[in-house]
């Protein structure tokens, strides 16, 4: 049996101490547990899929389950293309609110702020679907595509038929999704710099966005990736939103108009209608590798948040 | 001719009048020591020296400064401009985090818009020199500042203050979070380095000021009671108040 960290203490320990560090110990090891619990399930209710397809269940792409030829390309690049518009959308955005509240805004105006951003984060996913179905997307459709096609057409990303609903729609609710977590971890790191860096910083001649560069973006660097990496974490896995408004058709398009689908509207949309064995497999391998790719960035996440202050 | 002529200076924290009317004058080669008991207006008055003070949200400042004939507190004066002038020490030693040791010393040049590789090199260089820290870390100049000892982090930061090459160096009491050895390293520094630059140091360790400084002014209260060279300071003050304070009655 392995010794807990109680057992190498003195002789004396309290019966109350030794019951409840058992009890914590024990609390800790079951999340473990759940957590391998949770990637065995994935890989036995996939193997009949990965057993099939082997890799080219990762680059097909062709999704068809009435002929049970199951290819998800589609999906992880209908992910990471939402996940990205998200993050380019919402990092800059994030960043630069979070920036001007702590080195420039008065405390007052900091703490309303915070708090409006903070209430984002408490709004249920469906209702962000909701708003972007009947808000978003017509206004996607009606004034933002062509605007976008009229301007930037010549772009790939910009052209084909306005839907509303697609990959760009999809893209900008994730967005708005994240720009509560990534906002919170860039205030946290901001408001544990000391003010004595940003005096420094003034002290040597620097005006207020070259102090806002030293003192504030340089030295919280670390934590603003690692918050950008949170967030890009929680748009990879967003569900019901996307679902909603992602338009869900299982092909590669190139223009942000067109619809898509990612690993977790895939799963929603078709869990319930799968009929044969292998498509719920092919299902639960989708979810596998939604499971892995959202564990690795949050491990990367919390490995840069911690990593030493290397340059 | 004077370096440095405050004349008058009041500071506010909102509506807390913590400095009343200070007047300073320094004389270049020199020390200037600022004693007095905590919560004095020691620093809040140097931090008016180089208009930081007002970057307080709530705090503002009146009176005037003269450096090298003009007023930083005249209209139309840039306090950007005026920081370089005059550079600051701080209590806790402050590199800039996500930078090496060599940045962290030009960064100030930097911001001027200095690029040059091999002028940014040799003013580190000089600088670290400067600072006594030069022997110490020449082999690792890409290593973070951070990374340094205590007392090695001063020194930078001494070393960062006068990469600019500033008229005055103000020091608000840079050895309180270092130990004796340390201490000494950067009182012998001074020394050597009024030469160069005349410093203005707060500290409210009235040894240190007896040993380090050539003028001594004694704050109580906001208000400065008196100055003039530390040795009558210290063995004749005029002032009852002063008296008080250098034998240790009170503060």
């Amino acid at each position: 049996m392995v010794k807990g960290p109680v057992a190498h203490r003195k002789k004396e320990v309290h019966r109350g101490d030794w019951l409840f560090a058992q009890f914590i110990q024990a609390g800790a090891m079951l999340l473990i547990a759940l957590l391998l619990a949770l990637a065995w399930f994935l890989i036995k209710g996939g193997w009949p899929a990965i057993e099939r397809y082997g890799a080219r269940f990762l680059f097909s792409s062709n999704w068809n389950p009435v002929l049970e030829v199951f290819g998800a390309a589609p999906v992880i690049y209908g992910t990471l293309v939402s996940s990205a518009i998200a993050i380019m959308i919402a990092a800059p955005l994030s960043v630069s609110v979070a920036l001007f509240l702590h080195a420039v805004a008065p405390p007052k105006i900091r703490a309303v702020f915070s708090f409006f951003v903070d209430m984002l984060a408490a709004i249920p996913s469906v209702v962000y679907g909701l708003w972007g179905i009947f808000v978003l997307a017509p206004w996607l459709r009606s004034d933002v595509e062509p605007w976008l096609s009229e301007h930037f057409g010549f772009l790939p990303f910009f052209q084909g038929p306005f839907y509303g609903v697609g990959m760009l729609a999809a893209g900008l609710i994730l967005a708005i999704m994240i720009i509560p977590s990534i906002f919170a971890m860039c205030s946290e790191v901001f408001r544990s710099l000391p003010v004595t860096y940003k005096e420094a910083a003034l002290a040597l001649g620097a005006t207020r966005w070259e102090m806002m560069q030293i003192a504030f973006l340089r030295a919280g660097k670390r934590g603003i990736i690692g918050g950008i990496i949170l967030g890009l974490g929680r748009a990879l896995g967003e569900t019901m939103a996307v679902t909603m408004l992602i338009g869900n058709r299982d092909e590669i398009s190139v223009s942000l108009f067109s619809p898509g689908q990612t690993m977790a509207s895939v799963i929603a949309n078709e869990y319930a209608e799968a009929g044969s064995s292998i498509h719920v497999a092919a299902l639960i391998e989708v979810g596998l590798v939604l499971f892995c790719m959202t564990i690795l960035v949050n491990a990367l996440a919390r490995i840069i948040i911690r990593s030493d202050d290397a340059i | 001719m004077s370096i440095l002529h405050a004349k008058n200076i009041h500071a506010y924290f909102g509506t807390n009048h913590i400095v009343k009317g200070i007047s300073l004058e320094t004389e270049p080669h020199q020390v200037t020591a600022i004693i007095g008991p905590s919560g004095c207006g020691k620093s809040t008055f140097i931090r008016c020296l180089n208009r930081l003070h007002e970057e307080t949200p709530g705090a503002r400042a009146e009176g005037s400064v003269i450096i090298d004939g003009e007023n930083i507190y005249g209209e139309r004066v840039d306090p950007v401009s005026i920081r370089r002038k005059v550079g600051m020490v701080f209590q806790k030693p402050n590199p800039f985090p996500g930078m090496s040791i060599f940045d962290n010393v030009i960064i100030g040049l930097r911001l001027t818009g200095e690029k040059n590789k091999e002028v940014l090199a040799s003013v580190a260089e000089e600088s670290l020199k400067d600072a006594a820290l030069w022997d110490e870390v020449k082999d690792k100049l890409k290593t973070p500042g951070t990374s340094l000892s205590g007392g090695q982090q001063q020194r930078l930061c001494i070393a960062r203050a006068l990469a600019v090459e500033p008229k005055i160096l103000l020091m608000d009491e840079p050895t309180s979070a270092l130990d004796p050895i340390a201490t000494s390293k950067i009182e012998d520094l001074l020394s050597k380095l009024k030469k160069k630059v005349g410093i203005i140091i707060v500290t409210h360790n009235m040894q240190q000021a007896a040993r380090i400084s050539d003028t001594t002014a004694f704050a109580l209260m906001g208000e400065l009671i008196e100055s003039g060279p530390t040795s009558s300071i210290f063995t004749a003050p005029r002032m009852q108040q002063t008296e008080k304070y250098i034998t240790g009655r009170f503060g």
